[in-house]
Protein backbone atom coordinates (compact mmCIF):
# COMPACT_ATOMS: atom_id res chain seq x y z
CA UNK A 1 0.00 0.00 0.00
CA UNK A 2 2.63 2.53 -0.97
CA UNK A 3 0.69 4.03 -3.89
CA UNK A 4 -0.39 7.68 -4.00
CA UNK A 5 -3.30 8.04 -1.58
CA UNK A 6 -6.77 8.38 -3.03
CA UNK A 7 -7.87 10.25 0.08
CA UNK A 8 -5.40 12.42 1.93
CA UNK A 9 -6.47 14.20 5.07
CA UNK A 10 -3.90 16.40 6.74
CA UNK A 11 -4.00 18.48 9.90
CA UNK A 12 -7.79 18.59 9.65
CA UNK A 13 -9.54 20.78 12.21
CA UNK A 14 -13.18 21.41 12.84
CA UNK A 15 -15.04 23.21 15.62
CA UNK A 16 -18.69 23.59 16.47
CA UNK A 17 -18.70 26.98 18.14
CA UNK A 18 -16.15 26.73 20.94
CA UNK A 19 -16.14 22.94 20.89
CA UNK A 20 -13.12 21.80 18.88
CA UNK A 21 -14.19 18.38 17.66
CA UNK A 22 -11.30 17.62 15.29
CA UNK A 23 -7.88 18.71 16.51
CA UNK A 24 -5.56 17.88 13.66
CA UNK A 25 -6.47 14.63 12.00
CA UNK A 26 -4.06 13.01 9.56
CA UNK A 27 -5.29 10.07 7.56
CA UNK A 28 -4.60 8.52 4.19
CA UNK A 29 -6.54 5.92 2.26
CA UNK A 30 -5.17 4.31 -0.87
CA UNK A 31 -7.28 2.98 -3.70
CA UNK A 32 -8.70 -0.45 -2.88
CA UNK A 33 -8.05 -0.07 0.81
CA UNK A 34 -10.63 -0.70 3.51
CA UNK A 35 -10.03 1.49 6.54
CA UNK A 36 -12.19 1.33 9.64
CA UNK A 37 -12.42 4.08 12.18
CA UNK A 38 -13.16 3.13 15.75
CA UNK A 39 -13.18 5.16 18.91
CA UNK A 40 -15.19 6.40 21.87
CA UNK A 41 -18.50 8.17 21.45
CA UNK A 42 -18.15 11.87 20.79
CA UNK A 43 -14.59 11.46 19.57
CA UNK A 44 -15.35 13.03 16.18
CA UNK A 45 -15.70 9.98 13.90
CA UNK A 46 -18.95 11.06 12.31
CA UNK A 47 -17.71 14.61 11.95
CA UNK A 48 -14.58 13.35 10.22
CA UNK A 49 -16.60 11.33 7.73
CA UNK A 50 -19.00 14.19 7.06
CA UNK A 51 -16.11 16.50 6.28
CA UNK A 52 -14.90 14.12 3.59
CA UNK A 53 -17.97 14.73 1.44
CA UNK A 54 -18.39 18.25 2.75
CA UNK A 55 -21.69 17.72 4.52
CA UNK A 56 -19.72 19.58 7.16
CA UNK A 57 -17.42 22.45 6.21
CA UNK A 58 -14.05 22.11 7.91
CA UNK A 59 -12.04 24.98 9.34
CA UNK A 60 -8.40 24.09 8.78
CA UNK A 61 -6.04 21.60 7.23
CA UNK A 62 -6.85 19.84 4.03
CA UNK A 63 -8.83 16.98 2.54
CA UNK A 64 -7.83 15.88 -0.90
CA UNK A 65 -9.45 13.25 -3.08
CA UNK A 66 -7.34 12.37 -6.09
CA UNK A 67 -5.33 15.49 -5.43
CA UNK A 68 -8.32 17.87 -5.45
CA UNK A 69 -9.22 19.84 -2.33
CA UNK A 70 -12.70 18.87 -1.11
CA UNK A 71 -15.22 21.68 -0.73
CA UNK A 72 -12.87 24.61 -1.15
CA UNK A 73 -11.34 25.90 -4.37
CA UNK A 74 -8.02 26.43 -2.64
CA UNK A 75 -7.58 25.92 1.08
CA UNK A 76 -9.78 25.35 4.10
CA UNK A 77 -11.84 28.31 5.22
CA UNK A 78 -11.23 29.98 1.85
CA UNK A 79 -13.55 30.22 -1.10
CA UNK A 80 -16.09 27.40 -1.25
CA UNK A 81 -16.64 25.54 -4.47
CA UNK A 82 -19.73 26.43 -6.45
CA UNK A 83 -22.86 24.30 -6.19
CA UNK A 84 -22.23 22.37 -9.40
CA UNK A 85 -18.56 21.71 -8.65
CA UNK A 86 -19.40 20.64 -5.10
CA UNK A 87 -22.14 18.29 -6.28
CA UNK A 88 -19.80 16.74 -8.83
CA UNK A 89 -17.25 16.05 -6.07
CA UNK A 90 -19.90 14.56 -3.81
CA UNK A 91 -20.99 12.22 -6.58
CA UNK A 92 -17.48 10.73 -6.37
CA UNK A 93 -17.85 9.91 -2.68
CA UNK A 94 -20.67 7.54 -1.83
CA UNK A 95 -22.17 7.79 1.62
CA UNK A 96 -24.26 5.32 3.59
CA UNK A 97 -26.02 6.66 6.67
CA UNK A 98 -26.73 5.24 10.08
CA UNK A 99 -30.42 6.07 9.66
CA UNK A 100 -30.56 4.86 6.01
CA UNK A 101 -32.07 8.13 4.73
CA UNK A 102 -33.78 6.45 1.80
CA UNK A 103 -36.15 8.65 -0.16
CA UNK A 104 -39.53 7.50 1.21
CA UNK A 105 -41.55 8.52 -1.85
CA UNK A 106 -39.43 6.41 -4.21
CA UNK A 107 -39.25 2.63 -4.41
CA UNK A 108 -35.98 0.74 -4.08
CA UNK A 109 -35.24 0.89 -7.78
CA UNK A 110 -36.07 4.60 -8.04
CA UNK A 111 -33.93 5.36 -5.00
CA UNK A 112 -30.93 3.87 -6.78
CA UNK A 113 -31.82 5.38 -10.14
CA UNK A 114 -32.22 9.00 -9.06
CA UNK A 115 -28.51 9.82 -9.04
CA UNK A 116 -27.86 7.75 -12.14
CA UNK A 117 -30.53 9.64 -14.07
CA UNK A 118 -30.07 13.18 -12.77
CA UNK A 119 -26.35 13.27 -11.96
CA UNK A 120 -24.80 10.66 -14.23
CA UNK A 121 -27.34 11.52 -16.94
CA UNK A 122 -27.82 7.87 -17.87
CA UNK A 123 -30.73 7.02 -20.16
CA UNK A 124 -33.66 5.42 -18.36
CA UNK A 125 -33.00 1.94 -19.63
CA UNK A 126 -29.35 1.92 -18.65
CA UNK A 127 -30.05 3.45 -15.23
CA UNK A 128 -32.66 0.78 -14.62
CA UNK A 129 -30.22 -1.96 -15.56
CA UNK A 130 -27.54 -0.60 -13.23
CA UNK A 131 -30.07 -0.22 -10.40
CA UNK A 132 -31.32 -3.78 -10.83
CA UNK A 133 -27.78 -5.06 -11.02
CA UNK A 134 -26.87 -3.50 -7.69
CA UNK A 135 -30.11 -4.40 -5.98
CA UNK A 136 -29.42 -7.94 -7.09
CA UNK A 137 -25.88 -7.70 -5.71
CA UNK A 138 -27.21 -6.71 -2.28
CA UNK A 139 -29.73 -9.55 -2.42
CA UNK A 140 -32.85 -7.52 -3.14
CA UNK A 141 -33.76 -8.50 -6.69
CA UNK A 142 -37.22 -9.44 -5.40
CA UNK A 143 -37.80 -6.04 -3.76
CA UNK A 144 -37.01 -3.60 -6.55
CA UNK A 145 -40.54 -2.18 -6.55
CA UNK A 146 -40.93 -1.86 -2.79
CA UNK A 147 -41.16 1.44 -0.98
CA UNK A 148 -38.75 1.94 1.93
CA UNK A 149 -41.69 1.72 4.35
CA UNK A 150 -42.32 -1.81 3.07
CA UNK A 151 -38.77 -2.99 3.78
CA UNK A 152 -37.06 -4.19 6.95
CA UNK A 153 -34.22 -2.12 8.38
CA UNK A 154 -31.61 -4.49 6.98
CA UNK A 155 -33.23 -4.35 3.55
CA UNK A 156 -33.45 -0.57 3.67
CA UNK A 157 -29.79 -0.31 4.53
CA UNK A 158 -28.88 -2.62 1.66
CA UNK A 159 -30.83 -0.32 -0.68
CA UNK A 160 -28.82 2.54 0.87
CA UNK A 161 -25.61 0.75 -0.04
CA UNK A 162 -26.84 0.00 -3.56
CA UNK A 163 -27.79 3.66 -4.00
CA UNK A 164 -24.28 4.73 -3.04
CA UNK A 165 -22.23 2.20 -4.99
CA UNK A 166 -24.37 2.43 -8.13
CA UNK A 167 -22.89 5.91 -8.63
CA UNK A 168 -19.51 4.23 -9.03
CA UNK A 169 -17.82 6.41 -6.42
CA UNK A 170 -14.08 6.54 -5.88
CA UNK A 171 -14.58 5.98 -2.18
CA UNK A 172 -17.46 4.81 -0.03
CA UNK A 173 -18.10 6.34 3.40
CA UNK A 174 -20.05 4.24 5.89
CA UNK A 175 -21.09 5.70 9.23
CA UNK A 176 -22.22 3.08 11.72
CA UNK A 177 -24.49 1.60 9.14
CA UNK A 178 -25.65 -1.27 11.34
CA UNK A 179 -26.18 0.50 14.64
CA UNK A 180 -29.85 1.27 13.96
CA UNK A 181 -30.55 -2.39 13.14
CA UNK A 182 -31.90 -5.23 15.20
CA UNK A 183 -29.03 -7.61 16.03
CA UNK A 184 -30.33 -10.37 13.75
CA UNK A 185 -30.23 -7.99 10.76
CA UNK A 186 -26.66 -6.79 11.26
CA UNK A 187 -24.96 -9.62 9.45
CA UNK A 188 -26.88 -9.40 6.20
CA UNK A 189 -25.63 -5.82 5.89
CA UNK A 190 -22.05 -6.54 6.97
CA UNK A 191 -21.91 -9.40 4.47
CA UNK A 192 -22.66 -6.94 1.69
CA UNK A 193 -19.83 -4.71 2.92
CA UNK A 194 -17.44 -7.69 3.00
CA UNK A 195 -18.44 -8.48 -0.58
CA UNK A 196 -17.67 -4.92 -1.66
CA UNK A 197 -14.34 -5.09 0.14
CA UNK A 198 -13.33 -8.24 -1.68
CA UNK A 199 -14.32 -6.56 -4.97
CA UNK A 200 -11.76 -3.88 -4.24
CA UNK A 201 -14.06 -0.99 -3.30
CA UNK A 202 -12.21 1.71 -1.38
CA UNK A 203 -13.98 2.29 1.91
CA UNK A 204 -13.75 4.42 5.00
CA UNK A 205 -15.92 2.79 7.64
CA UNK A 206 -16.92 4.06 11.04
CA UNK A 207 -18.11 1.17 13.17
CA UNK A 208 -18.65 -0.09 16.67
CA UNK A 209 -18.45 -3.68 15.43
CA UNK A 210 -14.90 -4.39 16.55
CA UNK A 211 -14.96 -7.99 15.36
CA UNK A 212 -16.03 -6.82 11.92
CA UNK A 213 -13.30 -4.14 11.89
CA UNK A 214 -10.70 -6.80 12.70
CA UNK A 215 -11.64 -9.28 10.04
CA UNK A 216 -12.81 -7.00 7.23
CA UNK A 217 -10.37 -4.11 7.16
CA UNK A 218 -6.83 -3.59 5.97
CA UNK A 219 -6.23 -0.94 8.57
CA UNK A 220 -7.93 0.23 11.73
CA UNK A 221 -7.72 3.83 12.87
CA UNK A 222 -8.42 4.67 16.47
CA UNK A 223 -9.84 8.18 16.78
CA UNK A 224 -10.20 9.67 20.21
CA UNK A 225 -10.58 13.26 21.34
CA UNK A 226 -10.46 14.66 17.83
CA UNK A 227 -7.29 13.08 16.53
CA UNK A 228 -5.84 9.77 15.41
CA UNK A 229 -4.53 8.16 18.55
CA UNK A 230 -3.32 4.90 17.02
CA UNK A 231 -3.55 3.06 13.73
CA UNK A 232 -2.26 0.00 11.95
CA UNK A 233 -3.17 -3.36 10.51
CA UNK A 234 -5.72 -5.04 12.77
CA UNK A 235 -3.19 -7.22 14.60
CA UNK A 236 -0.67 -4.33 14.81
CA UNK A 237 -3.31 -2.16 16.41
CA UNK A 238 -4.23 -4.85 18.89
CA UNK A 239 -0.55 -5.06 19.80
CA UNK A 240 -0.59 -1.27 20.43
CA UNK A 241 -2.92 -1.86 23.35
CA UNK A 242 0.06 -2.42 25.62
CA UNK A 243 1.33 1.16 25.22
CA UNK A 244 -1.89 3.07 24.50
CA UNK A 245 -3.97 3.59 27.61
CA UNK A 246 -6.98 5.10 25.83
CA UNK A 247 -7.09 2.31 23.27
CA UNK A 248 -6.84 -0.25 26.03
CA UNK A 249 -9.75 1.19 27.98
CA UNK A 250 -11.81 1.57 24.81
CA UNK A 251 -11.20 -2.02 23.70
CA UNK A 252 -11.68 -3.50 27.15
CA UNK A 253 -15.39 -2.80 26.74
CA UNK A 254 -15.41 -5.15 23.79
CA UNK A 255 -13.22 -7.80 25.37
CA UNK A 256 -16.10 -10.25 25.38
CA UNK A 257 -16.26 -10.13 21.56
CA UNK A 258 -12.75 -9.08 20.60
CA UNK A 259 -10.96 -12.41 20.69
CA UNK B 1 -92.80 29.15 -5.56
CA UNK B 2 -93.41 30.60 -9.02
CA UNK B 3 -92.17 33.98 -7.86
CA UNK B 4 -89.06 32.42 -6.47
CA UNK B 5 -88.28 30.77 -9.81
CA UNK B 6 -88.97 34.03 -11.61
CA UNK B 7 -86.58 35.85 -9.33
CA UNK B 8 -83.89 33.27 -9.87
CA UNK B 9 -84.34 33.27 -13.65
CA UNK B 10 -84.16 37.04 -13.71
CA UNK B 11 -81.08 37.10 -11.52
CA UNK B 12 -79.15 34.27 -13.15
CA UNK B 13 -77.35 36.18 -15.94
CA UNK B 14 -76.14 38.82 -13.48
CA UNK B 15 -75.01 36.25 -10.99
CA UNK B 16 -73.17 34.27 -13.65
CA UNK B 17 -71.25 37.37 -14.63
CA UNK B 18 -70.40 37.96 -10.98
CA UNK B 19 -69.49 34.33 -10.50
CA UNK B 20 -67.06 34.62 -13.42
CA UNK B 21 -65.34 37.55 -11.73
CA UNK B 22 -65.22 35.74 -8.39
CA UNK B 23 -63.60 32.71 -10.02
CA UNK B 24 -61.17 34.89 -11.97
CA UNK B 25 -60.13 36.85 -8.87
CA UNK B 26 -59.72 33.60 -6.92
CA UNK B 27 -57.75 31.94 -9.68
CA UNK B 28 -55.30 34.81 -10.16
CA UNK B 29 -54.88 35.18 -6.41
CA UNK B 30 -54.25 31.51 -5.93
CA UNK B 31 -51.76 31.17 -8.77
CA UNK B 32 -49.83 34.36 -7.95
CA UNK B 33 -49.62 33.52 -4.27
CA UNK B 34 -48.61 29.93 -4.96
CA UNK B 35 -45.71 30.91 -7.18
CA UNK B 36 -44.38 33.77 -5.07
CA UNK B 37 -45.16 31.94 -1.82
CA UNK B 38 -43.17 28.86 -2.81
CA UNK B 39 -40.20 30.92 -3.99
CA UNK B 40 -40.17 33.08 -0.86
CA UNK B 41 -40.89 30.10 1.40
CA UNK B 42 -37.84 28.28 0.03
CA UNK B 43 -35.77 31.46 0.41
CA UNK B 44 -36.99 31.73 4.01
CA UNK B 45 -35.59 28.30 4.81
CA UNK B 46 -32.47 28.08 2.67
CA UNK B 47 -31.67 31.71 1.88
CA UNK B 48 -28.90 33.80 3.44
CA UNK B 49 -29.70 35.42 6.78
CA UNK B 50 -30.55 38.95 5.50
CA UNK B 51 -32.99 37.51 2.95
CA UNK B 52 -34.67 35.51 5.71
CA UNK B 53 -35.05 38.59 7.88
CA UNK B 54 -36.68 40.55 5.07
CA UNK B 55 -39.14 37.75 4.29
CA UNK B 56 -39.96 37.26 7.97
CA UNK B 57 -40.61 40.98 8.37
CA UNK B 58 -42.81 41.01 5.28
CA UNK B 59 -44.94 38.04 6.31
CA UNK B 60 -45.27 39.25 9.89
CA UNK B 61 -46.45 42.65 8.68
CA UNK B 62 -48.96 41.23 6.22
CA UNK B 63 -50.32 38.74 8.71
CA UNK B 64 -50.64 41.46 11.31
CA UNK B 65 -52.92 43.59 9.15
CA UNK B 66 -56.63 42.71 8.74
CA UNK B 67 -57.26 41.85 5.11
CA UNK B 68 -59.87 44.58 4.87
CA UNK B 69 -57.30 47.19 5.86
CA UNK B 70 -54.80 45.66 3.46
CA UNK B 71 -57.22 46.05 0.55
CA UNK B 72 -57.84 49.73 1.26
CA UNK B 73 -54.19 50.34 1.98
CA UNK B 74 -53.27 48.97 -1.45
CA UNK B 75 -56.11 50.77 -3.20
CA UNK B 76 -55.44 54.18 -1.69
CA UNK B 77 -51.77 53.73 -0.87
CA UNK B 78 -50.31 52.78 -4.22
CA UNK B 79 -51.41 55.71 -6.44
CA UNK B 80 -49.39 58.23 -4.38
CA UNK B 81 -46.41 55.96 -4.97
CA UNK B 82 -46.98 56.37 -8.70
CA UNK B 83 -48.60 52.97 -9.17
CA UNK B 84 -52.10 53.27 -10.57
CA UNK B 85 -53.98 50.02 -10.40
CA UNK B 86 -57.61 49.57 -11.41
CA UNK B 87 -59.84 48.57 -8.53
CA UNK B 88 -59.87 45.02 -9.91
CA UNK B 89 -56.09 44.73 -9.86
CA UNK B 90 -55.70 46.57 -6.59
CA UNK B 91 -58.06 44.06 -5.00
CA UNK B 92 -56.31 41.10 -6.61
CA UNK B 93 -52.93 42.46 -5.53
CA UNK B 94 -54.03 42.87 -1.92
CA UNK B 95 -55.60 39.42 -1.77
CA UNK B 96 -52.47 37.91 -3.32
CA UNK B 97 -50.23 39.61 -0.77
CA UNK B 98 -52.36 38.21 2.00
CA UNK B 99 -52.41 34.72 0.48
CA UNK B 100 -48.67 34.79 -0.24
CA UNK B 101 -47.92 35.29 3.44
CA UNK B 102 -50.01 32.19 4.17
CA UNK B 103 -48.37 30.11 1.45
CA UNK B 104 -44.92 31.06 2.77
CA UNK B 105 -45.96 29.74 6.16
CA UNK B 106 -47.34 26.48 4.71
CA UNK B 107 -44.16 25.95 2.69
CA UNK B 108 -41.98 26.62 5.72
CA UNK B 109 -43.98 24.16 7.81
CA UNK B 110 -44.05 21.46 5.14
CA UNK B 111 -40.40 21.70 4.14
CA UNK B 112 -38.99 21.94 7.64
CA UNK B 113 -40.96 18.85 8.66
CA UNK B 114 -38.74 16.76 6.39
CA UNK B 115 -35.87 15.09 8.25
CA UNK B 116 -32.45 16.68 7.66
CA UNK B 117 -31.09 13.35 6.46
CA UNK B 118 -33.13 13.65 3.27
CA UNK B 119 -31.26 16.74 2.15
CA UNK B 120 -27.97 15.11 3.14
CA UNK B 121 -28.71 11.91 1.24
CA UNK B 122 -29.67 14.00 -1.77
CA UNK B 123 -26.41 15.94 -1.50
CA UNK B 124 -24.36 12.79 -1.14
CA UNK B 125 -25.50 11.36 -4.46
CA UNK B 126 -24.42 14.58 -6.12
CA UNK B 127 -27.71 16.38 -6.77
CA UNK B 128 -27.48 20.16 -7.02
CA UNK B 129 -29.81 22.37 -4.98
CA UNK B 130 -32.69 22.75 -7.48
CA UNK B 131 -32.58 18.99 -8.13
CA UNK B 132 -32.68 18.26 -4.42
CA UNK B 133 -35.79 20.39 -4.11
CA UNK B 134 -37.48 18.97 -7.16
CA UNK B 135 -36.80 15.27 -6.71
CA UNK B 136 -36.43 14.86 -2.96
CA UNK B 137 -37.84 17.72 -0.90
CA UNK B 138 -40.91 18.90 -2.80
CA UNK B 139 -42.48 15.49 -3.46
CA UNK B 140 -42.37 14.81 0.28
CA UNK B 141 -43.34 18.31 1.35
CA UNK B 142 -46.38 18.24 -0.94
CA UNK B 143 -48.11 15.77 1.32
CA UNK B 144 -47.97 18.22 4.23
CA UNK B 145 -48.47 21.30 2.12
CA UNK B 146 -51.68 20.27 0.36
CA UNK B 147 -54.28 20.04 3.15
CA UNK B 148 -53.71 23.53 4.60
CA UNK B 149 -53.18 24.97 1.15
CA UNK B 150 -56.44 23.65 -0.30
CA UNK B 151 -58.16 24.98 2.79
CA UNK B 152 -56.51 28.26 1.99
CA UNK B 153 -57.88 28.12 -1.55
CA UNK B 154 -61.44 27.86 -0.26
CA UNK B 155 -60.63 30.81 2.00
CA UNK B 156 -59.46 32.68 -1.08
CA UNK B 157 -62.77 32.04 -2.84
CA UNK B 158 -64.71 33.24 0.18
CA UNK B 159 -62.32 36.12 0.78
CA UNK B 160 -62.63 37.27 -2.80
CA UNK B 161 -66.06 38.65 -1.83
CA UNK B 162 -64.11 41.52 -0.26
CA UNK B 163 -63.28 42.89 -3.72
CA UNK B 164 -66.88 44.10 -3.85
CA UNK B 165 -65.79 46.75 -1.35
CA UNK B 166 -63.82 48.40 -4.13
CA UNK B 167 -66.82 48.24 -6.45
CA UNK B 168 -65.67 45.22 -8.43
CA UNK B 169 -68.75 43.31 -9.53
CA UNK B 170 -68.08 39.81 -8.28
CA UNK B 171 -70.70 37.29 -7.23
CA UNK B 172 -71.34 39.09 -3.95
CA UNK B 173 -71.67 42.49 -5.59
CA UNK B 174 -73.90 41.06 -8.37
CA UNK B 175 -76.23 39.65 -5.73
CA UNK B 176 -76.41 43.02 -4.01
CA UNK B 177 -77.14 44.77 -7.30
CA UNK B 178 -79.96 42.41 -8.19
CA UNK B 179 -81.44 42.78 -4.71
CA UNK B 180 -81.23 46.53 -5.21
CA UNK B 181 -83.59 46.12 -8.14
CA UNK B 182 -85.91 43.33 -6.99
CA UNK B 183 -86.03 43.87 -3.21
CA UNK B 184 -86.02 40.08 -2.74
CA UNK B 185 -82.98 39.46 -0.56
CA UNK B 186 -83.64 35.99 0.81
CA UNK B 187 -83.80 33.83 -2.33
CA UNK B 188 -80.80 35.63 -3.78
CA UNK B 189 -78.60 35.33 -0.74
CA UNK B 190 -79.58 31.67 -0.56
CA UNK B 191 -78.68 31.20 -4.19
CA UNK B 192 -75.37 32.96 -3.64
CA UNK B 193 -74.62 30.81 -0.63
CA UNK B 194 -75.35 27.68 -2.67
CA UNK B 195 -72.95 28.82 -5.39
CA UNK B 196 -70.12 29.52 -2.95
CA UNK B 197 -70.83 26.21 -1.27
CA UNK B 198 -70.71 24.22 -4.51
CA UNK B 199 -67.33 25.71 -5.43
CA UNK B 200 -65.83 25.13 -2.02
CA UNK B 201 -67.31 21.69 -1.60
CA UNK B 202 -65.74 20.63 -4.89
CA UNK B 203 -62.43 22.06 -3.71
CA UNK B 204 -62.44 20.22 -0.42
CA UNK B 205 -63.42 16.98 -2.15
CA UNK B 206 -60.47 17.54 -4.45
CA UNK B 207 -58.25 18.02 -1.42
CA UNK B 208 -59.34 14.67 0.01
CA UNK B 209 -58.49 12.99 -3.28
CA UNK B 210 -55.06 14.65 -3.26
CA UNK B 211 -54.45 13.66 0.34
CA UNK B 212 -55.16 10.03 -0.47
CA UNK B 213 -52.91 10.26 -3.48
CA UNK B 214 -49.97 11.32 -1.29
CA UNK B 215 -50.78 9.14 1.71
CA UNK B 216 -48.33 6.45 0.62
CA UNK B 217 -45.31 8.56 1.60
CA UNK B 218 -44.28 7.48 5.06
CA UNK B 219 -41.12 8.39 6.85
N1 LIG C 1 -23.94 19.74 14.18
C1 LIG C 1 -23.30 19.81 15.37
N2 LIG C 1 -23.36 20.93 16.12
C2 LIG C 1 -22.72 21.01 17.29
N3 LIG C 1 -21.96 20.03 17.82
C3 LIG C 1 -21.86 18.90 17.12
C4 LIG C 1 -22.51 18.72 15.87
N4 LIG C 1 -22.21 17.49 15.39
C5 LIG C 1 -21.42 16.92 16.32
N5 LIG C 1 -21.20 17.75 17.35
C6 LIG C 1 -20.35 17.48 18.52
O1 LIG C 1 -19.11 17.03 18.05
C7 LIG C 1 -18.58 16.02 18.90
C8 LIG C 1 -18.21 14.83 18.05
O2 LIG C 1 -19.38 14.27 17.51
P1 LIG C 1 -19.34 13.06 16.48
O3 LIG C 1 -20.76 12.79 16.13
O4 LIG C 1 -18.42 13.37 15.37
O5 LIG C 1 -18.74 11.90 17.37
P2 LIG C 1 -18.69 10.34 17.07
O6 LIG C 1 -17.27 9.94 17.27
O7 LIG C 1 -19.29 10.05 15.75
O8 LIG C 1 -19.58 9.75 18.22
P3 LIG C 1 -20.54 8.46 18.20
O9 LIG C 1 -19.66 7.26 18.34
O10 LIG C 1 -21.42 8.65 19.38
O11 LIG C 1 -21.29 8.47 16.91
C9 LIG C 1 -19.63 15.74 19.94
O12 LIG C 1 -19.25 16.43 21.11
C10 LIG C 1 -20.88 16.35 19.37
O13 LIG C 1 -21.70 16.84 20.39
MG1 LIG D 1 -21.01 9.01 15.08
Amino acid sequence: MSAIPLLKISRLTKSFGTNQVLKSVDLEVTAGEVVTVIGPSGGGKTTLLRCVNFLEAYDGGSIKIDGREVGYTDNAGGKKRGEVDLAAMRAETGMVFQSFNLFPHLNAEQNVMLGLRQVRKKPHKEALEIARHWLDRVGLSHKTGSLPSELSGGQQQRVGIARAVAMDPKILLLDEITSALDPELVNEVLDVVRQLASDGMTMLIVTHEIAFARDASHRIVFVADGSVSAQGKPDELMAEVANNERLRSFLSRFSATAH
Amino acid sequence: MGELIDAVVYAMPFLMGGLGTTLLVSLITVVLSLVTGVVLGVALIYGPQPVRWVIRLLTDCIRGIPILVLIFAVYYGLPPLGLNLSSFWAAVFALSLFKTAQVIEYVRGAVSSIPRGQMEAAKSIGLIFPQRLRYVIFPQATRRFLPPWVNGVTDAVKGSALVSLLGVVDLMQAINQVIGRTYEPMPLYLLGAVMYFVINYSLSSLSRVLERRYAYIKE
